[in-house]
């Protein structure tokens, strides 16, 4: 056995000199001859995921082009020696470096004529596939003639190409179709959603799956990167033998789908049923899908030569559209929300407290216990206690059913939580999340009482919407410890973390939030402290001023049709039952008592008055709308509406068009977004454009209220403000900094 | 000879015989009977064998892993039917494949701490029937039947059944907590290893060879006779059959298709089987003229991941064992591993001879080194014997007794691995001749 393996290091050892002396060049790809299979490896070793950048496409067509030259080569793989990342896609700098829709277009042709010819390879290719295969690295893997993929949680496939306002531009939509089906294919490029292992393997996306290995006598990622190749170079060999067949005899319900889709009337059907769910989840104002729509109907209908055309135009116009601008600058502005700028703190956070066993409290538990972190769930009743528990329980259940966990790690999560009445453990807490009622003297009660049993280096962590920190801060014996973790309901889809520093809290401390946060798997902005911070502050104008347009006679059901028409995800009034009528009315007043008449707008009495009846929200089971369990139809609340009747506003019809409506509600929003910033309590407009999509559900398609400015002109939007501002005064005065903006055209709040 | 391992204060304890029925595969001759049936086999057949007059046992331990649910206390049913006295207690262990080994040290332990005197361990599989149950939604309707009152609310639950909660659930030789088979994990801890399709078949053609050899030459004396109700007496293992190399290679993986290496001829087979032993305080055994067939020394239990280091129990119960009686693996003349799968056997080989493995998974700063060959499993081992999951425990320790006393060795190492990721080794001396 000792010769064997002395001649495999010695055969691995003259391949690698050969590599060397004939390719001194080449960085990302790189091949290896194992008998009469090509082993082209990737590796872009100066970024943490592989993508099509310019230098690996100019590599990878050299290598190509040896491998087909090379008559002792009969089959290929492709593979990735980067762990976790087969090719996450296009690299998006190699897009945005483009000025014109052509240069984009030719981008795109380029990859076309590349995968084209990979497609029609003599010798066949194998995609081994571990790690992200995503967009461009999909189109790719899909344009190869055979697919393995690993089991491993880090392999995903899928086109989310749509989610940046683009389309697949390498044939993934001419390609996709004629793989998978029309439904299947829509489905990936639409939603942009990623695919696991298992279900691509049903898909028919990828032909062979391999496990992921444990220990052996490599490190578990190394060796299975390695099994991978090992089971790719014999599918190679299987395919160039033709052992394997290249095409799979299809099954009956697979043929006769076939058949139903020979008819162009079926065909018809499906792109106008899936235009029809497109325009009513988008309400037109993305243009992708559509676009997508519309090359997969050219593929298929005219042929190949109008499909390719139609993709690449379609990628090049797309890509100059400020929706995809905006979408493409939320990605980064994420990417960089999800790293810590404040460092690595001293200690990391290995026990954490939450006190309160509410909605929040719970969720907060929920993000915690599954990412290994012991948690303390204390509550000050058993009911409390049972209610938060099985929230968590329920949370994590559900994932079982979804099969993203096991009924094992379930168990093995829960085994974190701790449930308990008392401050029993506090004192070996590295953080405590207190999620109590929102009301400054309970807040205090609680951290002196907490601070009592706490040992010293413990961080203290409010998660408050709107009450000031330094307010909350004010009874604590340390001061710099304490700090604001803003969560968002419900904790456990909800992406967003906003943390509140006052001019006390220490850079460590704050280093640690963000850590923990991190770990929770949140998109984190830091903000400054003041009453309702960033996200709550840009919030409540835009509530008062949705209540005031309820006031003015504007049925809920219009009122969310106005607002879910630009963009917004969920419509004014939902978004008030759903925080809570209780909490709006709270922060109105807490706010409008911090800044006066500019919060005005609605009468707060009406809001006070649904209270009164009981009308907190959906919470309550009534608010704008009534709510049935299990039931989706919602009714509006007539009973809300006649208390409605008695706040009664007569409109200003010089200002009350439906674009008026929109605009008032959304200037008020953005202007206070801007007024943060020029204040300090944003740190820079990237984390004011994430707080708002991620945490407020501002339009994606605008891309954040800066964004917003930046494309649609600071200059009409204070235009239009100053014409609200006769009727309403200063609740609609522009700021200082947007009114600069407005003068300058040439400031941007984003390069 | 080398040292004794007798440790001052430690009391001596022997094995003094240990008998097995033959092992066959599942669903042939044995297919009729219930598994009390072939423990109570096994244990007649220790007390034919040894003479002993059954009211001289102080207890009985017994392992099981597919536990037929009329006889949970297997041992309690088996001891009543061999004609045991009815005031020796038993109990039922349940350990995976280190259940016997369980028993026994159970008994080791209740002697040691001068409980009892001498003790019947042993263990019993029997897979040509296993308990197959009605689906959790068809149970409960049927135990809510039992406690509704009116006709009315019978009618409605015999209403509520579909037919989906008519399908049965089958019970799977799978680990609980990965829902992942064992054969499934064997094959993927092969391929960590790198161990090939070939090493794997050749490893299996080598337990079958040697296992044929030994029982044509006699070797498997603990093997007793058996006269199956209805059937013919069974004196031998039917699972032996040595194949050659072309035809192993013709066999299609059996667990990850269609690259996997696992197959149905480098893998342990279903078996029905049953095994006993007696253990005795040296003192006693003397006392009562036996002349006993080995020390039962240091022994060990060790447990890891049970995902993706399921089988590797042997790695890292050897070296423990081995330090606990200030041996190294030098020192030891027999080793019987439990051979779970050929591919198993290769992988945990490869892990005892990495020292890289040792550092980086075990916490050690070096390797242990692998058994040499030519002391590892002479006579056959589980792939070819057959592995009925509890019994297997006692065999090996019998075995190691029978080769030290015919090669004249003075040390002898069991080890074996489990479901649940567990793992098991016991350091055996020859009594002197």
């Amino acid at each position: 056995m000792a010769g064997v393996r002395a001649l495999g290091s010695l055969s691995r050892l003259t391949t690698r000199r050969y590599n060397l002396t004939m390719f001194p060049a080449r960085t990302h790809v790189n091949y290896e001859i194992k008998g009469d299979v090509a082993v082209i490896r990737m590796n872009d070793p100066s970024a943490r995921v592989n993508t099509l950048s310019v230098q690996m496409q100019r590599e990878m067509t050299e290598v190509m082009d040896e491998v087909w030259g090379n008559s002792a080569v009969q089959s290929v793989v492709l593979i990735s020696s980067k762990p976790g990342s087969f090719i996450a896609g296009a690299d998006l700098n190699m897009i945005q470096a483009c000025t014109t829709a052509e240069e984009v277009t030719l981008l795109s042709q380029e990859g076309q004529k590349m995968f084209e010819k990979i497609e029609k390879s003599p010798k066949p290719i194998v995609a081994a596939i571990n790690g992200s295969c995503l967009g461009g690295g999909l189109e790719f893997a899909i344009a190869c003639q055979y697919r393995i993929a690993t089991k491993s949680k880090k392999t995903v496939l899928g086109c989310p190409e749509v989610m940046l306002g683009l389309l697949p531009g390498a044939g993934g939509t001419q390609r996709l179709p004629k793989m998978l089906g029309l439904p299947s294919a829509f489905d990936m490029v639409l939603t942009g959603r990623s695919i696991r292992p298992d279900k691509a393997k049903k898909m028919g996306l990828v032909h062979q799956l391999v496990d992921t290995l444990g220990p052996g006598l490599k490190s578990p990622e190394e060796r299975t990167i390695e099994y991978l190749e090992e089971v790719a170079v014999e599918a190679a060999r299987g395919l160039a033998k033709k052992q394997i067949p290249l095409t799979k005899e299809k099954g009956l319900m697979q043929k006769i789908q076939d058949h139903v889709m020979s008819y162009p009337f079926v065909r018809q059907q499906i792109y106008n049923t899936v235009q029809k769910k497109v325009m009513k989840q988008t309400k037109g104002l993305y243009p992708a899908p559509l676009k997508i729509i519309e090359c997969v109907k050219a593929g298929l209908e005219q042929g190949p030569t109008a499909g390719y055309l139609a993709e690449s135009q379609n990628f090049g116009k797309l890509a100059m559209t400020p929706e995809s601008k905006a979408l493409i600058g939320l990605y980064h502005g994420q990417v960089t929300c999800k790293k810590n700028r404040f460092g690595t703190p001293e200690k990391e956070v290995k026990a954490l407290a939450v006190l309160g066993a509410g909605l929040m409290g719970a969720g907060i538990a929920q993000v915690s216990v599954d990412k290994g972190i012991h948690t303390i769930l204390k509550d000050t009743t058993l009911e409390g206690l049972s209610r938060g528990e099985q929230q968590v329980y329920k949370g994590l259940n559900d994932k079982t059913k979804k099969k993203s966990i096991t009924t094992f790690e379930r168990d093995s999560f829960l085994s974190n939580l701790t449930g308990q009445l008392d401050y029993n453990g506090f004192n070996k807490a590295d953080m405590v999340i207190e999620a109590v009622f929102e009301d400054l003297s309970i807040k205090h009660k609680v951290l002196k009482e907490v601070e009592a049993v706490i040992p010293p280096h413990c961080i203290f962590a409010t998660n408050t919407s709107a009450l000031p920190i330094k307010d909350i801060a004010a009874v604590s014996k340390r001061p710099e410890k304490v700090i604001g973790m803003h969560y968002f309901s419900p904790v456990d889809k909800m992406q967003l973390l906003e943390i509140i520093t006052t001019d006390k809290t220490s850079k460590d401390t704050t280093a640690s939030a963000v850590a923990v946060g991190l770990k929770q798997g949140k998109v984190i902005i830091v903000v400054g402290d003041g009453p309702g911070f960033y996200t709550t502050r840009c919030l409540a104008p835009m509530l008062a001023e949705a209540v005031r347009v309820l006031q003015e006679g504007v049925d809920p059901k219009k009122l969310d049709s106005l607002t879910t028409g630009f963009g917004f995800p969920v419509g004014a009034a939902t978004l008030a039952d759903e925080v809570g009528i209780d909490v709006a009315a709270h922060v109105a007043e807490d706010l409008g008592k911090a800044f006066g008449s500019r919060f005005g707008g609605g009468n707060i009495e009406f809001l006070k008055s649904m209270v009164d009846k009981g009308f907190k929200g959906r919470k309550s089971g009534k608010g704008c709308y009534i709510y049935q369990p299990g039931l989706k139809r919602r009714d509006v609340n007539t009973e809300a509406l006649e208390i409605l009747e008695s706040y009664k506003l007569t409109p200003n019809a010089a200002i009350s068009s439906d674009s008026d409506i929109q605009y008032r509600l959304v200037s008020r929003f953005v202007n206070e977004a801007v007024l943060c910033l020029q204040e300090g309590i944003l740190a820079n407009p990237v984390e004011g454009d994430i707080g708002a999509v991620f945490g407020l559900g501002f339009p994606p398609c605008l891309g954040g209220p800066f964004r917003f400015v930046d494309s649609f002109g600071a200059d009409k939007l204070v235009e239009k403000m100053r014409k609200f501002e006769e009727v309403f005064g200063n609740q609609f005065t522009p700021c200082q900094l947007l009114l600069d903006h407005a003068k300058d055209p040439s400031k941007k709040f984003h390069k | 000879i080398k040292k004794t391992l007798a440790k001052p204060g430690v009391k001596n304890i022997v094995l003094v015989d240990g008998v097995r029925t033959p092992f066959l595969q599942s669903g042939t001759i044995y297919a009729d009977l219930m598994p009390h049936d072939l423990a109570r086999a096994a244990l007649q057949g220790l007390l034919n064998r040894t003479g002993l007059p059954k009211d001289a046992v102080d207890y009985i331990v017994y392992g099981t892993v597919i536990q037929e649910v009329k006889t949970s206390n297997v041992a309690r049913e088996a001891a009543l039917g061999a004609g045991f006295s009815d005031k020796t207690p038993a109990h039922t262990v349940t350990m995976a494949c280190i259940s016997s080994n369980q028993a026994m040290t159970t008994a080791v332990g209740l002697i040691a701490a001068g409980q009892c005197d001498a003790v019947v361990a042993g263990g019993v599989e029997f897979m040509s029937d296993v308990p197959i149950r009605h689906s959790r939604r068809m149970r409960k309707t049927m135990l809510s039947l039992n406690k509704a009152k009116t006709l009315g609310a019978r009618l409605s639950l015999l209403g509520s059944i579909r037919l989906a909660h008519l399908a049965p659930e089958l019970p799977a030789v799978a680990e609980f907590s990965t829902a992942e088979t064992m054969g499934h994990s064997a094959d993927r801890l092969a391929a960590a290893f790198g161990v090939s399709r070939l090493e794997q078949d050749e490893f299996a053609l080598r337990s079958h060879t040697l296992a044929k050899k030994a029982q044509d030459s006699g070797l498997l004396s603990d093997v007793i006779s058996f006269k199956v109700p209805g059937k013919d007496i069974v004196s031998k293992d039917n699972g032996i059959r040595p194949s050659t190399m072309e035809q192993m290679a013709k066999l299609k993986p059996a667990f990850i298709k269609p690259h996997g290496t696992v197959t149905a001829a480098n893998s342990s087979f279903l078996t029905d089987g049953a095994s006993a032993v007696l253990i005795m305080s040296e003192e006693k055994a003397l006392a009562m003229g036996y002349k006993p067939k080995a020390y039962l020394r240091d022994f060990v239990y060790v447990s890891q991941d049970p995902k993706d280091q399921l089988l590797l129990g042997p790695t890292y119960a050897t070296p423990k064992v081995l330090e606990k009686s200030g041996l190294t693996l030098n020192d030891i003349d027999v080793f019987e591993f439990h051979e779970a799968f050929a591919g198993q056997i290769m992988a945990n080989l490869k892990a005892m001879e990495s020292d890289w493995f040792a550092q980086t998974y075990m916490g050690r700063k070096t390797k242990v080194g692998a058994p040499p060959m030519e002391k590892f499993n002479s006579w056959g081992g589980s792939l070819s014997l057959g592995h009925p999951f509890a019994a297997t425990g006692c065999r090996l320790v019998t075995t190691v007794a029978h080769r030290l006393q015919k090669e004249g060795g003075q040390y002898g190492l069991v080890a074996a691995c489990a479901a649940g990721g567990q793992g098991h080794a016991m350091v055996i001396e020859a009594y002197p001749q």
